[in-house]
């Protein structure tokens, strides 16, 4: 089996576990409206204040949501033993990860993409900037999947590596933070956002190829 | 240079104070607590030896 | 190793043996404490009492000889767990897994260190406690990247997996440490506009910069005797009933 074949069939692997487990997938989405619902709750339905944080807000939860999602990405693999059966394999782990990584994003993190403009109604965001909120959410959810993916795979093997995960990964996550919310923010004003847009996708770009080896590194850790 | 201007330091006393303890009492933690903890296992160790012997 | 002469990796190797180390950090402490003492005692004095007071700020500014280095150092002791990361993934050194842990206290001492001086110099010259200043920010992200070292190593029973698991960590915390710096950076000036820098002169007078580098290399010596007297401890915890642990006991007994 080539390569290519072995990074495809890991994700219609995955996919196919995630379609039997359909209901799961929706958890994330759940959870995105929810904290999204919660804001107004807390600081008041105020429109300018509301459409002020409008960006942060969606950003801040669509984090949270990612970091949430993650634990699944090697969970089962590792209680079932298949993480072993992919170690085994012939083909570089790291290449393997990122089939899981892709497969972990399309269940978890392009679903996003549906939700996000109801939130935008909801925060009062301006219409104007629904595509770039749309363009920043394509390219930095796999970011943040990639990134996750490295935490995710060091704590693994504990039984209780919910909270360390959130501690190592969330720092990792602020600079994604930084340039999405702007761009959003900026959009929003009706500024130029090619900066942001242009950062988010090199880093994108460099977290594809940079981040699949500390993940692979970090499996043949946990696994042992 | 007298002592009570030095200690007042300009009106800032507080603050240069309380900067330069927290820093000698993060420093010297972190100086004697592995020295305190090495003692004490160094010790243990000891005990658990003679009790093999 | 091929492309590394024999002798060399020989002594390399020598060295870095639990014993030998052992030895050779209590053969070092008694210099390395008198070259502490040598930096540090003239770098107070200069600070504290000869450096004359800032025009604009007075005397608040001497949190300055500690601050300072202390910022200095974090990003060091950082740095430094990354190259023994990188050394313990390649050559599975067991020396450089035991100084990359003992190394993560003492940085995010001087984090801690940093942080709190900051905040308590930012306090007269800004009139808070925090300001969002981009410096602080990467600072406090700073200290959680320490934290999560701390917590990921404790968190792991095996301490060899640990370990291992701790060197990717910082492998990847020092290569994402300059891009969280710039980014914060980038948003600090988008969203704080012009904000107090009078923190950052362009020229320094010299008698305030010979005591700030005195300071300076005063805490990288603190941290080799730091680092030394926490591998002691690591080094004992990890193998107690090695042979030359109990030739140590019989040694002091």
């Amino acid at each position: 089996m080539s390569l290519i074949h072995a990074f495809f069939a890991i994700v219609r692997r995955d996919l196919l576990l995630a379609f039997r487990r359909r209901a799961e997938a929706a958890n994330p989405l759940f959870f995105f409206v929810l904290v999204v619902t919660l804001f107004p709750l807390a600081v008041g339905a105020q429109p300018n204040l509301l459409q002020a944080m409008a960006p942060g807000v969606i950003w801040v939860s669509a984090l949270l949501a990612a970091l949430l999602s993650l634990d699944g990405l090697f969970r089962s693999d590792f209680e079932d033993g298949s993480l072993e059966q992919l170690l085994l394999s012939p083909h570089p782990l790291s290449v393997l990860v990122l089939g899981k990584v892709t497969s972990h994003w399309l269940v978890t993190g392009l679903p996003l993409l549906l939700v996000a403009p109801l939130l935008a109604v909801f925060l009062g965001l301006p219409e104007q900037a629904m595509p770039t909120l749309w363009l920043t959410l394509i390219l930095a959810t796999p970011l943040l999947s990639l990134i996750g993916a490295i935490g995710v795979a060091l704590t693994v093997g504990l039984r209780r590596g919910g909270m360390i995960l959130s501690l190592l990964v969330l720092p990792l996550y602020i600079p994604v933070l930084i340039f999405a919310s702007s761009a959003v923010d900026r959009a929003a004003s009706g500024l130029p956002v090619t900066a942001q847009i242009n950062i988010l996708l090199a880093m994108l770009l460099m977290a594809l190829v940079l981040t699949p080896l500390p993940t692979a590194a970090a499996l043949k850790m946990s696994v042992n | 240079m007298n002592l009570e201007s030095f200690f007042a330091m300009g009106g800032y006393a507080f603050y240069v104070w309380t900067s330069y303890g927290i820093t000698t009492a993060v420093l010297l933690w972190n100086l004697f607590a592995p020295i305190v903890l090495r003692k004490q296992l160094l010790r243990q160790l000891t005990l658990k030896q003679k009790r093999t012997q | 190793m091929s492309f590394i002469p024999a002798p060399i990796s020989r002594f390399f190797h020598r060295t870095a043996s639990p014993p030998h180390f052992y030895a050779l950090a209590d053969k070092l402490m008694p210099w390395l404490t008198a070259l502490f003492l040598l930096l540090l005692i003239p770098g107070l004095y200069g600070g504290l009492v000869m450096a004359p007071a800032d025009y604009q700020q007075g005397d608040s500014y001497r949190i300055i000889y500690i601050h300072v280095p202390a910022a200095w150092m974090s990003l060091f002791i950082y740095v430094m767990m990354a190259v023994m990361g990188g050394i313990a993934l390649v050559w599975r050194m067991k020396l450089a897994e035991v100084m990359l842990i003992s190394s993560a206290p003492i940085g995010a001492g001087f984090t801690f260190v940093a942080l709190v001086t900051g905040s308590l110099w930012g306090k007269p010259m800004w009139g808070t406690w925090w300001v969002w200043d981009a410096r602080l920010t990467s600072e406090l992200i700073l200290l959680f990247l320490y934290l999560g070292v701390t917590s990921l190593y404790g968190a792991i029973e095996d301490k060899r997996s640990a370990a291992r698991a701790v060197s990717i960590l910082a492998l990847v915390g020092v290569v994402n440490i300059p891009i969280i710096h710039y980014s914060v950076e980038w948003w600090n000036t988008l969203h704080q506009g012009p904000t107090v820098s009078k923190m950052d002169k362009p020229s320094i007078h010299i008698s305030m910069l010979i005591p700030l580098l005195l300071m300076a290399v005063a805490f990288k010596v603190y941290y080799a005797i730091a680092v030394l007297q926490a591998a002691k401890l690591e080094l004992i915890r990890r193998e107690p009933s090695a042979q030359w642990v109990k030739n140590l006991l019989e040694h002091k007994a």
